[in-house]
């Protein structure tokens, strides 16, 4: 199971990666992809949605739950994964990749002190 | 309920469970001022053949539409149920009132919810209906809730004349979520179109429209569907099911989600329940929508099996962020309403549509022939009208109930709605019954 060293990672599990210090892409971790099984849908925000560090900004559904999915940072969606609509599976195949959630514009790179590294987060989830 | 008797050994044996001498020990805790000192004051024992003789007198008090002509609407209609609704429905295999449990056991219930949904969907023009819900009045507020839900804003307009039972109902559903219901004008007995334009704003969740509405009449359901849509809120319509044996279906005319009182399709009217909400949406809320959801699978031998379906939206797994807390839906009554639609059928279905469509509008004629009787709106109506009478309705109802006739309701009793006596008739009624009507209230007026 692979947790890349180059992204920051929330308690809830999901996943940042910071390009050109201004954009956030999102996405959730390997991890919680093999725990939440074949993901079936998700809902996704409207683009222009502001959204605050650790709260939610959608919700994610496997056969046998649903759950809520935090944003690692503040600031506005500025994309969506419209891939996602008709292949949600592409999260279970690629979580890091293909599989990513929202992109957002983010408001405060100090909030990234808030989030843990790989190393962290692996020693979260007993891995 | 079955007959559990109360033996003295059964007693001793209960008090020396409990671990007490006896039952004035048992209930010591409650104060000696509230308890009755003596015995009750019973009648002596009856046998069983006084009793049953007494509860029929009593029974035959009541006024019942096989010894009454009805012309009661509002909500709740006396059409006609083909004996073989009851007959299926109370087969042992499917004769209970609740939603199944251990759901993927009950196969033939599953599949016969199945059937419902698709029923619905055909009938409504939705993309999907649910396993359905209490009542018209709770599907409405359910239908509410999941708008304000989804657009996460807080106003209801309410275009034209609703059922105001189901509004009360609204009010209660959705008072903890401090929604702010607007009503529009309807002088003219229909959703006043300008006002509507005044009303609808980028703050409302939806509009809800009631086709025919509560008088009967016909709504401009093509203008309200585009006010409504202008302003990215949903637009729920509220069905009469009959009526979409003639009517164009909601679906095609651009409702979001359709909801309605299914006490139509074959249920009894029994005191005003239990009763049947239809719930229908398009495809995009469909994991927004309350209630229960059968689907159809395929099972590990390839053979066709039915499950309950999206069942994360609901409460059991979502807990407090589900849509809704309904995880129920009124099996009995929707299987009434399946076994019904599958009587009557497509034709048959328009064919009552019809007879009530012709019937209304015979008597609604004949009234207003009457000296000092007139139809109260200039609009098309469906099965149901409004007459202003030259006498106070309460007497027009107090006098002619004593004739066995039921002339329909008097609307000043719900404020805001004006004064008159709203009038339905269904197929059942027959021209001798209308006439006998119309003769009594010339009676009445003469």
């Amino acid at each position: 199971m692979q947790f890349p060293e180059n992204l920051r990672y929330t308690k809830e599990h999901e996943w940042v990666r910071v390009e050109n210090d201004s954009i956030g892409v999102v996405g959730i971790t390997d991890y919680a992809q093999s725990e939440l099984g074949d993901i079936v849908y998700v809902e996704l925000p409207q683009i222009g949605k502001q959204v605050k560090q650790l709260e939610p900004f959608g919700t994610i559904e496997a056969v046998k739950a649903v759950s809520d999915l935090f944003s690692p940072l503040s600031g506005e969606v500025i994309e969506v994964n419209e891939k996602l609509k008709d292949s949600p599976d592409l999260i279970n195949k690629d979580p890091y990749g293909e599989g990513w959630i929202i992109k957002i514009k983010i408001s405060d790179l100090s909030e990234l002190d808030n989030l843990l590294s790989a190393e962290d987060y692996k020693k979260l989830i007993g891995k | 309920m079955g007959f559990v008797p109360n033996t003295e050994e059964d007693k001793k044996e209960m008090l020396k469970a409990i671990g007490v001498s006896s039952f004035e020990e048992l209930i010591s805790d409650i104060p000696a001022e509230i308890r009755l000192k003596e015995e009750l004051n019973l009648p002596e024992p009856l046998s069983e053949y006084e009793v049953l003789k007494e509860l029929q007198d009593i029974s035959e008090k009541n006024l019942d539409l096989n010894h009454a002509i009805c012309f009661l609407g509002g909500g709740a209609y006396d059409h006609f149920i083909p004996s073989a609704v009851f007959t299926i429905i109370s087969r042992s295999e499917f004769y209970t009132a609740y939603t199944p449990y251990q759901a993927e056991v009950s196969q033939g219930t599953l599949q016969s919810i199945y059937e419902y949904q698709t029923m619905i969907c055909r009938l409504t023009g939705m993309d999907a209906a649910n396993a359905s819900m209490y009542d018209g009045g709770s599907a409405l507020a359910e239908a509410v809730l999941l708008s304000i839900g989804y657009t996460e804003r807080k106003e209801v307009v309410v275009a034209g004349p609703v059922n105001p039972n189901y509004l009360k109902v609204v009010k209660t559903y959705t008072h903890p979520r401090k929604a702010q219901i607007k009503l529009t004008k309807f002088d003219a007995g229909v959703c006043d179109i300008e006002d509507l334009k005044q009303k609808v704003t980028d703050n409302t969740a939806c509009v809800i429209v009631q086709q025919p509405n509560f008088f009967g009449n016909i709504e401009d359901v093509f203008e309200i569907e585009r006010i409504t849509h202008l302003h990215g809120a949903l637009f729920i319509v509220a069905i009469d099911p009959i009526s979409l044996g003639l009517l164009v279906p909601p679906g095609e005319y651009g409702a979001d989600i359709v909801v309605g009182e299914g006490q139509p399709l074959g249920i009894p009217l029994s005191f005003g329940g239990p009763y049947l909400g239809i719930f229908a949406v398009k495809e995009f809320l469909i994991r927004k929508m309350p209630g229960r959801l059968s689907g159809i699978t395929i099972d590990r031998n390839g053979e066709r099996g039915f499950t309950l379906t999206l069942q994360t939206r609901e409460q059991h797994i979502r807990r407090e962020k589900a849509t809704s807390n309904i995880c129920t839906n009124q099996g009995l009554m929707m299987l009434a309403a399946t076994v019904y639609m599958a009587l009557m059928g497509k034709q048959g279905l328009k064919e009552v549509a019809t007879l009530c469509l012709q019937k209304s509008h015979y008597l609604a004629e004949k009234i207003s022939q009457i000296d000092g009787f007139k139809l109260k709106y200039k609009q098309p109506f469906f099965k149901e009208f409004v007459v202003e009478t030259p006498l106070p309705v309460s007497l027009i109802k107090d006098k002619l109930q004593a004739k066995k006739i039921l002339p329909g309701i008097d609307i000043s009793k719900f404020a805001g709605y004006g004064d008159g006596l709203l009038i339905a008739v269904t197929e059942k009624r027959t021209k001798k019954e209308m006439d006998i009507f119309v003769d009594e209230l010339k009676n009445l007026a003469g």
